[in-house]
């Protein structure tokens, strides 16, 4: 889903965190080049 | 082991919508545009807005959370009949906020206008906590020169009713970072609002200030100087203004999360016979009041994010009537865990709870994170407590324990409402603490699993986050 694609990842601490989307991205042949969890509270 | 328990629990709020524009959101954003200031000004609450603030009346006792839900929303526009004191504890005026925060300053660096610090004596000497203090330190900042210290380098001009102009605070040491004005008065603002929290503590549930040997603070500031900061004891320098004169003290930190690690330590104190009685303390977080406001100015709304909050809790020996801390059921959130937050419900609900033999259908009630939905959704940000709920049901129900089809009653049965103001550490879990401990005395559940997270990766020292949780029992 992800090949070839560089892929910024942005989670959220209450929702899906960054490096579990980062995973996802990851085995689906994409490159992570920035991974972020805010926290938004 | 000596079994802990909770024996006290006190909740306050001091109103102060005043100090709005130095929460670090709106401090960063008037900087950047003067011309926001005076809508920031156009959208305060005044002192009886907030105190009939459904969740308000919530956080100091004298409401249920669950009894938000047969409110007609939104809160803000439905009013309740209100009281100063609950329960719990008290929602201060600001007037008298700053009177404290002139308590609370050993330094010196506060100076306030001489008739208004004549007002505000005059208010605390009929406070059921403060009247018996000595309130010189209130008529000294009255007969500090205003105007000189408004003259100084890195002054901070202080007002009330939003731009009524009452005082000023210096910073520490010129050339010092570290107590710069704001930062001292961040750092006052928690201390004077967890002192007022063990103040209510020690004057209610028959804990004596003496009796008090430890007080672990956990609140959110960094006190500290250049050499050391966030050097820390807050603990202490609460527990002397509240007149805990055999105590010591010291602080735990785990940004939000800090309050429930700071509980199992005080609780693990108690039960090796280190200490009989231990008092966890949060004061107010400053920076964070107002952090939601674009949201609020978005919508014509008040800014709600107007009250500091500070919270007091009594870990005792067993009493055999006090909530019981179950130590063999303290969940933490362990480093190769990962950071999804299934594997986070797993580390700290799941598993603690099958170490004793529970499942998470077992436990009575579930308190996480319980920021007020009210501030966070205006902003974007969403339902925060609900989310967590719906999290945690999703996880009973991968570990079928009940169907998919049943997580909203699942929410409406273990969860509530968030009534928490944005004050972080606060929010998270601890301020159901009260309510905790008077249902499971009253047998109205069984077992209440305080469950919270601490966002870590802010910090940028790791990109883990954290949190802990524990259970309480009834007798």
């Amino acid at each position: 889903m992800f090949n070839g694609k560089q892929v910024i990842v942005i989670g959220e601490r209450d929702g899906v965190a960054g490096p579990a989307i980062a995973s996802c991205v990851t085995a689906s042949g994409g490159n992570v080049v920035l991974v972020h969890t805010d926290c938004f509270v | 082991m000596i079994q802990p328990v909770i024996k006290g629990v006190s909740a306050i709020l001091a109103h102060a919508p005043s100090l709005i524009r130095y929460g670090s959101k709106p401090s960063r954003e008037i900087g950047a545009d003067a011309g926001l200031l005076p809508a920031i000004l156009a959208h305060l609450r005044s002192y009886h807005e907030a105190l009939s603030y459904a969740p308000h009346q919530v956080f100091v006792g004298r409401m249920r959370p669950n009894a938000l839900r047969a409110l007609s929303t939104p809160w803000l526009t439905h009013p309740v009949a209100a009281e100063r004191f609950g329960p719990f504890g008290e929602v201060l005026p600001e007037e008298e906020l700053y009177g404290l925060l002139a308590l609370a300053d050993e330094f010196r660096l506060l100076a306030l206008d001489p008739e208004f610090a004549e007002e505000t004596i005059k208010r605390l000497a009929d406070h059921p906590m403060l009247h018996s203090m000595s309130l010189d330190p209130v008529r000294e900042a009255g007969r500090r020169n205003l105007r000189e210290a408004l003259n100084s380098a890195s002054a901070m001009p202080m007002f009330v009713e939003g731009n009524r102009l009452i005082g000023a605070i210096r910073g520490g040491q010129e050339d010092d970072e570290s107590l710069t004005a704001s930062i001292v008065l961040e750092n006052l603002a928690a201390k004077a609002t967890g002192a007022l929290a063990l103040l209510h503590l020690v004057s209610k549930d028959g804990l004596s200030p003496d009796a008090v040997e430890y007080v672990l603070g956990c609140s959110e500031e960094a006190v500290g100087d250049r050499y050391q900061r966030g050097g820390g004891n807050l603990g202490k320098a609460m527990a002397e203004m509240a007149g805990c004169g055999n105590a010591s003290g010291a602080d735990i930190k785990n940004f939000c999360a800090a309050p429930i690690p700071a509980l199992v330590i005080g609780g693990s104190l108690v039960a090796a016979g280190v200490f009989e009685n231990v008092a966890v303390v949060g004061g107010g977080s400053l920076p964070k009041l107002g952090m939601k406001f674009r949201g609020h100015l978005k919508h014509q709304m008040p800014i709600l994010e107007d009250v500091l909050a500070g919270i007091a809790v009594w870990v005792g020996r067993d009493d055999g009537r006090s909530p019981r801390i179950r130590l063999d059921a303290v969940g933490r959130h362990e480093v190769k865990a990962g950071s999804s937050n299934q594997a986070i419900l797993e580390a700290l609900v799941a598993q603690p709870l099958a170490k004793i033999g529970k499942k998470i259908t077992e436990v009575g009630i579930f308190a996480t994170e319980l920021h007020n939905p009210e501030i966070t959704v205006p902003q974007g940000n969403g339902d925060v407590p609900l989310r967590n709920y719906r999290t945690l049901a999703a996880l009973a129900a991968l570990r079928g324990e009940i169907d998919a089809s049943e997580i909203n009653a699942f929410v409406q049965k273990h969860g509530m409402p968030g009534f928490a103001p944005t004050q972080g550490h606060l929010a998270s879990a601890i301020c159901f603490l009260g309510h905790a401990r008077e249902m499971l005395m009253a047998k109205e559940i069984e077992t209440v699993q305080l469950v919270a997270k601490g966002s870590l990766f802010l910090g940028m020292m790791s990109r883990q986050s954290d949190g802990m949780s524990v259970l309480l029992e009834a007798q």
